[in-house]
């Protein structure tokens, strides 16, 4: 038990020694989380806006003001002639263009049905999209209240459903979260090892009494409990910053956090087994783990609109599992017994990993 | 227990193909500075890392400190030092913490660790860095300084693997001084090197050629059998 912390003490004096280790356990998490939060949404606001308005009557300033009063749109430009269009996109002063045809008004009331010319930059496809989708939502509904449309057979009354305000921070709380753990469980744990290997000081180790079972949880134990911290750190941001649901069991939650942070660390050994030096641990760490987790994760793409063998190939990820157990238990507030396949999944690649890395660290002995 | 703290008989290790050691019998006696020569890549490391315990070996066996090589690591671990090719101190602790996380594992008690450390500190003149980091003190010291710490815990037998490669003829004598030292608290020594001049400072040699040990004796006996003036000239006519 000395011999034990002894070792965990050695541990963590590398690590708060180290400024570079320092910086990226406990600040890049805090950056990663506001940066996600508050830079990269997907919701768009004031998109800038240029129209054209052929009409010039009452009912087409309350149209205009209508749209720009929803937030979405900010009015950059009166526009007076269709050339001035596609300058305005051309400078890149706006992002859409609403053109109000000379006929608006009189034509209402009538059988006749107006058409405006709605025009995107679509240079920023997602962007072009979201305006255009913005500006008929707000038209359909300024055609209803001013009794322009009689009755729309079909209306669709949607909720969204676990995020009313559809946040996009409620899928980056988790995301970042998830890299995170990763990051500082496996990269900085194969680093650590490969450290040792670097500086001959694991040839000591091996000959010294130490058994390479507490060599390993010596190794480990200290960034359990710092991952443990950043967790913390994350969710609490979550929910002063951002306002983050807590629906289900936070002991669900820290149980299932738990199992990732092993899974990673895990995964971390594996690392340090095949890497001799700091660099190819990281190295591997980032191509091997870090690019394919945030690209196949659901975190930041989708995983339905990938491509097949892109969605088969994101099951061996563990962070995709582990991404829909938080949102389960955070935003649904739902227990194990529906979340319980995804954890087996986690628990079962744990072991794998586990198993692995004890094998390969063992041969690498021998 | 007997008086010999090495035997080996016929030990072997081959990966793959390649016999880095071929099957090599000799033995050190205990108080004895034993001198394992050899160029680089002779197989000498692959030898002391199965005299370590961390190295299953191929075939033939060995007893180290009186404990099987092959079954009783475990034990055998406690009983010996080692100080590694490279650098072995972490230079981000300071001198005392080295000493303690070292004197930890061994299992040492605290007070025994502090008794020790004092010696240690006053046999080396190293004055008041104890609470440097090891990053800031000279090399030359850090060497002197990572062969107390490997002999730390009094072991039976201390592994030395190139200790002086790479260090200045001062730095590289008083190194030999300590190891004098050690030898006359007891403690047995067992050195790698390729420096052939080192050779006179051992009791006994054994010269190691592509993983058999080619010659084996002191340094009076290898010269007079192979009609040499010095060890360099033994290592040609052997490695020819």
């Amino acid at each position: 038990m000395t011999t034990f912390l002894a070792f965990i003490k050695k541990e963590f004096k590398h690590i708060f020694r180290d400024r570079r280790t320092l910086l990226i356990l406990f600040g890049m998490p805090v950056i990663q989380v506001l940066l996600f939060g508050f830079a990269i949404t997907t919701e768009i606001k004031d998109g800038k806006m240029a129209v054209l308005d052929l009409a010039k009557n009452t009912v087409s300033q309350q149209y205009i003001s209508k749209i720009t009063s929803s937030g979405y749109f900010i009015l950059q430009e009166n526009l007076e002639n269709y050339g001035q269009i596609e300058k305005s996109f051309r400078k890149g002063t706006i992002k859409i263009a609403l053109v109000i045809p000379a006929g608006f008004a009189r034509d209402l009331g009538t059988k006749k049905s107006s058409v405006v010319q709605v025009i995107a930059d679509a240079s920023d496809p997602n962007m072009a999209n979201m305006l255009t989708g913005y500006l008929s939502g707000i038209t359909n509904s300024f055609a209803i209240e001013n009794g322009l449309i009689q009755k729309i057979p079909i209306t669709i009354k949607s909720k969204m459903l676990y995020n009313p305000e559809n946040k996009s921070v409620f899928m980056f709380v988790p995301g970042v979260m998830t890299i995170i753990l990763m990051l500082v469980s496996a990269m900085m744990t194969s680093i650590t090892v490969a450290r040792e290997k670097e500086i001959g000081t694991m040839e000591i180790l091996l000959v010294s009494p130490l058994k390479p079972g507490i060599i390993i949880i010596g190794k480990v134990l200290p960034y359990l409990v710092l991952s443990f911290f950043n967790a913390f750190t994350i969710l609490t941001l979550g929910f002063l910053v951002f306002g983050m649901p807590m629906e289900g069991s936070r002991i669900l939650l820290f149980l299932e956090i738990l199992l990732f942070i092993i899974s990673s660390l895990s995964l971390g050994i594996l690392i340090s087994t095949a890497a001799q030096t700091q660099q190819t641990a990281m190295m591997i760490s980032l191509m091997g783990l870090m690019l394919p987790t945030i690209l196949l994760s659901g975190f930041i793409f989708p995983i339905e609109s990938m491509p097949e063998i892109l969605q088969i190939l994101s099951n061996v990820i563990p962070a995709k599992w582990f991404i829909i157990i938080i949102k389960s238990i955070m935003l649904k507030g739902v227990g194990i017994e529906v979340i319980w396949k995804e954890t087996v999944i986690l628990i079962g690649t744990s072991l794998f990993f586990i198993v692995m890395s004890i094998k390969k660290f063992k041969t690498r002995l021998e | 227990m007997s008086n010999k703290v090495i035997e080996v008989e016929n030990l072997t290790r081959a990966f793959g193909q390649f016999k880095a050691v071929d099957n090599i019998t000799f033995d050190v006696k205990r108080g004895e500075i034993f001198g394992f020569l050899g160029a680089n890549g002779a197989g000498k490391t692959t030898a002391m890392k199965m005299l370590t315990g961390i190295l299953e070996p191929t075939s033939g066996s060995g007893k180290v400190a009186g404990f099987d090589i092959k079954t009783q690591r475990n034990k055998l671990k406690y009983k010996i030092g080692y100080m590694s090719q490279k650098f072995s101190l972490y230079e981000d602790l300071t001198l005392k913490e080295n000493i303690r996380f070292y004197g930890g594992i061994y299992g040492l008690r605290r007070k025994e660790i502090v008794e020790r450390t004092e010696k240690m500190v006053e046999r080396l003149g190293l004055g008041n860095i104890e609470n440097t980091l090891i990053a800031e003190i000279p090399l030359g010291w850090k060497q002197k300084i990572a062969f107390s710490v490997a002999t730390l815990h009094k072991p039976d037998i201390v592994f030395l693997d190139e200790p002086t490669s790479g260090v200045d003829p001062i730095t590289r004598r008083q190194f030999w001084d300590l190891i004098y030292q050690a030898a006359e608290e007891g403690i047995t020594v067992f050195v790698t090197t390729h420096y052939m001049d080192e050779a006179e400072y051992c009791d006994r040699i054994s010269m190691m050629v592509r993983g058999k040990i080619e010659a084996m004796g002191t340094l009076d006996e290898l010269l007079t059998k192979h009609d040499a003036k010095d060890m360099d000239e033994v290592f040609l006519k052997l490695a020819r």
